[in-house]
């Protein structure tokens, strides 16, 4: 056998194509809006939508990624963790109303706070109660997780009634902020601070803790790493709860973004989520991030380009990158 | 002489994989401190029988017997907590994972110990030289490395590896029996699953031969390299001719 230093190191190069379709939409984008205010706005908000949608799809990637679970009861924790939320602002209307951006942002933390309590507390029961017993079963999963969420949603109408319930933005995160002629919303800034710290976070604990290094082990091989012997049930576990919290988390932004609680919000956005997770790679943390930014520029720029095709955006993105790239952008090795 | 100890027994093993009737009533000890072969043609159950000592798969009936626990029934962590590593026939390597990550999946009870990782350097130089670098990126004999390395990084009771030598050159091979010679200890007990021949005799201690599900021979190594008549009913080839 050769000593160590005549063997040729292979070449790992790093995978950045996909890092560059955001900035080439939004440049390709340029020409066509036209005005330059107008697609900085378009671009800004773009990428704060696109942080709620990673907000909201980071915990169904990693569910489905590491669990194989095809969860459709996220959407129901979407919603929960946005009624959740709601029920806060009674009690802190004085925090909400004050124009004082410490009050206002001491509300929305303890809203958080209690969306991702009651959605991680409803996660592991939703695990051990609906999901344990199809476990490898797509299809029944599919049956199942569809099943909780109309009850989910069911049981919200009966609690809060089927009507819309208004979620006025805390007073200091109401209006824009104005650089010249492009006006950037308070909120959406807001959106993409909480988007980049969760998505930081995820991406340090996944690659700096060991539990991280479990998660990512287990996405691509469970067997084996029960046969190291770890516990990877007890890991399936903490992934729901965390995955059902992050929906709750996304749940209260997407309510406060679109300043209104419905039953079906969870529902609506769950195709989205879909989307971004299948586009980034099922699993890839870092490719539901560029996913989720990808779905949200194009369909802002479509929206103001060609709005009859504003609906059919995402679905036409969706195909495009899976003809390019068959398992998403970062596909995780085992798949 | 007295009987070596046997660290682990399966008595009357059967294993059913969906409708296949794999392993049919398998009776195996290995013991304590040396190297078992486990051989066999292909289908005979060598596999079968590594995995479900893991608990990777339940014996239908029968037990598994580690020390002095019955094993049969138990999760695939408890029985790798117990002290056994297992090294499978498709290397189990995180290819996402680089080099070091997957070394460190192995270290379960804390960090990597230095001593411990510089002998492994030893044995297997290539690992250091890639220790940064995605497993997926190996040759398939750097993993192979990778996969034993993983699974002695920390001293174990146990080590079932299912074919080491499978498709790997012959100074790979070489570079292999020199690291199994270094790890056969009176505290370490090695069970391999083996094809190569060559390899099955110049390591092995003691011997067990597999067919349709069974153990129909078991004794020592040096035993079956000497008897050709022997080696010729039960393998149907000499072990010269593999040499």
């Amino acid at each position: 056998m050769k000593p160590a230093a005549e063997l040729k190191l292979p070449v790992q190069r790093p995978d950045i194509i996909p890092l560059l379709l955001v900035p080439a939409v939004a440049l390709a984008a340029l020409p066509l809006v036209g005005s330059l205010s107008t697609w900085v706005t378009l671009t800004l908000a773009g990428l704060a939508m696109g942080m709620i949608i990673f907000i909201v799809a980071s915990g169904l990637t990693l569910v489905f990624g590491l669990m194989d679970v095809l969860n459709f009861g996220h959407g129901a924790f979407i919603t929960i963790g946005a009624y959740a939320a709601g029920l806060l602002v009674a009690p802190l209307a004085g925090w909400l109303q004050a124009d004082s951006f410490a009050a206002n942002s001491g509300a929305l933390l303890l809203m958080i706070a209690l969306a991702m309590l009651v959605t991680g507390v409803i996660g592991y029961a939703f695990e051990r109660i609906i999901i344990i017993p199809v476990y490898g079963q797509p299809l029944k999963q599919i049956l199942v997780t569809v099943g909780g969420l109309i009850v989910a949603q069911q049981i919200i109408i009966a609690i809060f009634g089927p009507v819309q319930i208004p979620l006025t933005l805390p007073t200091a995160f109401r209006g824009s902020l104005i650089f010249g002629d492009v006006a950037v919303e308070r909120y959406r800034l807001i959106a993409v601070v909480v988007g980049l710290v969760i998505f930081a976070a995820m991406v340090l604990t996944l690659n700096r803790t060991k539990i991280g290094l479990l998660i990512r082990a287990g996405v691509e091989n469970p067997e084996m790493v029960e046969a190291l012997g770890y516990r990877i049930r007890r890991l399936f576990v903490g992934v729901f709860v965390a995955g059902s919290a992050l929906a709750g988390l996304g749940g209260v932004m997407w309510g406060f973004y679109r300043e209104a609680l419905t039953p079906a919000m969870g529902m609506d956005v769950l195709v989205l989520v879909f989307i971004v997770v299948v586009i980034g790679g099922l699993g890839s943390v870092g490719g539901c991030f560029i996913g989720a930014l990808l779905v949200a520029v194009t369909a802002n720029y479509t929206g103001f380009l060609a709005p009859k095709l504003a609906l059919g955006s995402n679905i036409l993105l969706m195909a495009l990158i899976l003809l390019w790239r068959s398992r998403g952008l970062y596909p995780v090795a085992k798949r | 002489m007295s009987e070596p100890e046997t660290l682990l027994s399966l008595t009357g093993v059967n294993t059913h994989i969906g409708p296949y009737h794999i392993l049919q009533g398998v009776d195996l000890k290995v013991p304590r401190g040396g190297l078992t072969m486990l051989l066999g043609r292909n289908g005979a159950g060598k596999t079968t029988t590594l995995r479900t000592v893991m608990g990777m798969w339940h014996a239908s009936a029968g037990s598994v017997r580690f020390e002095l626990s019955d094993i049969t029934a138990w999760a695939t962590p408890d029985i790798a907590r117990a002290g056994i590593a297992y090294v499978p026939e498709n290397m189990g390597i995180f290819a996402d994972l680089t080099v070091r990550e997957n070394l460190l999946l192995g270290a379960r009870s804390g960090p990597i110990d230095e001593t411990r990782l510089r002998w492994i350097f030893g044995l297997f130089p290539a690992l250091e030289r890639f220790w940064p670098l995605a497993a997926g990126l190996l040759s398939g004999g750097q993993k192979q490395m990778l996969s034993i390395a993983r699974a002695i990084i920390e001293p174990r009771k146990l080590f079932l590896i299912d074919e080491p030598t499978k498709g790997l050159a012959p100074a790979i091979i070489a570079n292999m029996i020199a690291a199994f010679r270094e790890l056969k200890s009176p505290e370490t007990t090695v069970l391999v699953v083996e094809q190569n021949f060559s390899f099955a005799k110049s390591l092995g201690d003691t011997v067990a031969v597999m067919d349709n599900g069974c153990v129909v021979h078991s004794g020592s190594m040096a035993e079956l390299a000497e008897d050709r008549d022997l080696q010729h009913r039960l393998l149907g080839l000499h072990l010269d001719q593999h040499q």
